[in-house]
């Protein structure tokens, strides 16, 4: 592989890496109202996050991304396609992480919040200091995965038109006659990136202590 | 006659359709040392859980130095108000809780769970309180371990830590669940000493536990709880004192260190 090629092959991987870590934020931004939504217990809020999570969890994401990029010209939004793309991968992990944070919210022992209780901390208080910062650290290895799959399901928002890894790999091929080798480099390059994220997160764990060993 | 720390007045409390308080009449004066002792079952925890407003009662008043906590009644024992959360955080202030399982904020070192409601409650400067809870881990002797995580630290040093964390906001009134409950036998020594001064410098302790040798020493006054009921109330060389109740007979039988009681 020429150096040319290789290094289409990285902008491409840069593509996936940015694109998915956009969508992550965003997600764990829409995750979080959805999960402070379904854990209200106002029926007004909690039975649309249900409503939202089913569905976002239960239709693919490929069939929700061909939604999404069809639905919007017809609603008369004209947007480029990495930001269609950006729409179905953030919609998609919100559902997941607002499940995700709704176990680490219910995970904090009702201890810790009666001993919050007790110093005389506010509702607020107690959700800004000792819930969130619990619960976040008990769903942080769920985040890990949730980014780990994410930048494996981005391979799907190439059906949009946007040129990340994967198809990357599959035009290189085309055009070189060498898919082997192009499909090869792209899944090491898949699998470095998952490496990092996973390391990234296991020293992230282990700086913020969780208090749960020894 | 001086106001009590805490009065207890007809209170009630049922989970569901099982009432495990059954009308209590207590009160506790001030500067004593209270322990409430009973068999497994008899209410004693959930009593004290109602006098920290961790359980609303079903029925009946607690009284604070005075102010109702949770529930007023202005018509004198026949409709009683819930009062609202800004009353209730203002007469609970004057209560700290040291719990059984210690309840340490994991992600805060020892002094951090120390200072914490000094600053995120209190609004102090970050400097004030960590000079107040330095003060407040050596009271505990546990200077050196500010900077430790609970995860760090062995049971009696975090229970310990949790008497800190309590003693940093000078409550008033200091209430203990089975504090030693959960601690290896060998532990069980620090966290008794720590509150044996502490009921000598005369801050009102009220102590739910099962220690009975302790609390026939340091307790001014003794309550014995049995199937919901306030069966004894007195001193303890009186209620340890022959002739026993029965009950009581039955409950130090079988609650060990029968050797201690006597003793008094």
């Amino acid at each position: 592989m020429s150096t040319r090629l290789f290094e289409l092959m990285l902008w491409a991987a840069g593509k996936t890496v940015l694109l998915s870590a956009i969508s992550i934020a965003i997600g764990l931004a829409i995750g979080l109202l959805v999960c402070a939504a379904k854990l209200s217990p106002r029926k007004l809020l909690s039975i649309p996050a249900t409503i939202y999570v089913s569905l976002f969890r239960g239709v693919p994401l490929l069939v929700q991304l061909l939604l999404i990029y069809n639905l919007l010209p017809v609603l008369g939004i004209m947007v480029p396609s990495d930001v269609a793309a950006i729409a179905g991968l953030s919609l998609c992990t919100a559902a997941y992480q607002a499940e995700n944070l709704r176990g680490g919210f219910n995970s904090v022992p009702r201890g810790l919040i009666e001993a919050a209780d007790m110093v005389g901390m506010s509702p607020w208080q107690q959700l800004r200091r000792i819930r969130a910062p619990i619960a976040f650290r008990l769903t942080l290895p769920a985040l890990v995965n949730e980014m780990i799959l994410i930048l494996k399901a981005s391979s799907l928002i190439s059906v949009v038109g946007v040129i990340e890894l994967t198809r990357m790999a599959q035009n290189l091929s085309a055009s070189t006659f060498r898919p082997l080798l192009f499909y090869s480099v792209a899944g090491a390059i898949y699998l470095v990136i998952c490496w990092l994220v996973a390391g990234g997160g296991s020293l992230a764990e282990r700086l913020m202590r969780t208090g749960s060993s020894r | 006659m001086t106001r009590p720390a805490v009065r207890i007045r007809d209170v009630h409390k049922s989970f569901g359709s099982t009432e495990v308080l059954k009308g209590i009449d207590l009160s506790v004066p001030k500067g004593s040392t209270t322990c409430l002792l009973g068999p497994s079952g008899s209410g004693k925890s959930t009593l004290l859980r109602c006098i920290a407003f961790l359980e609303e009662t079903t029925s009946g008043l607690i009284e604070i130095d005075g102010d109702p906590l949770g529930f007023a009644d202005p018509g004198g024992g026949r409709s009683r108000t819930r009062l609202s959360a800004g009353d209730i955080r203002r007469v609970r202030a004057k209560i700290g809780m040291v719990f059984q399982q210690f309840n340490l904020w994991p992600h805060m070192t020892a002094l951090g769970n120390v200072t914490e409601a000094l600053v995120t409650v209190q609004g102090m400067k970050r400097q004030a309180a960590n000079e107040i809870g330095n003060q407040q881990l050596a009271r505990v002797g546990l200077s050196d371990r500010g900077h430790h995580y609970p995860s760090e630290l062995s049971g009696g040093q975090q229970q310990r830590v949790a008497i800190a964390r309590a003693l940093a906001l000078s409550p008033d009134i200091l209430l203990f669940d089975e504090p030693t409950a959960s601690l290896d036998p060998e532990l069980t020594g620090e966290v008794l000493n720590v509150m044996r001064e502490l009921a000598e410098t005369g801050m009102t302790l009220v102590i739910v536990t099962h220690e009975i040798g302790f609390a026939a020493s340091v307790g001014q006054k003794i309550a014995f709880l049995d199937h919901g009921k306030l069966l004894l109330d007195g001193p303890p060389a009186e209620i340890f004192g022959t002739p026993r109740h029965p009950r009581l007979e039955q409950f130090l039988e079988t609650y060990l260190d029968r050797g201690a009681a006597t003793l008094v």
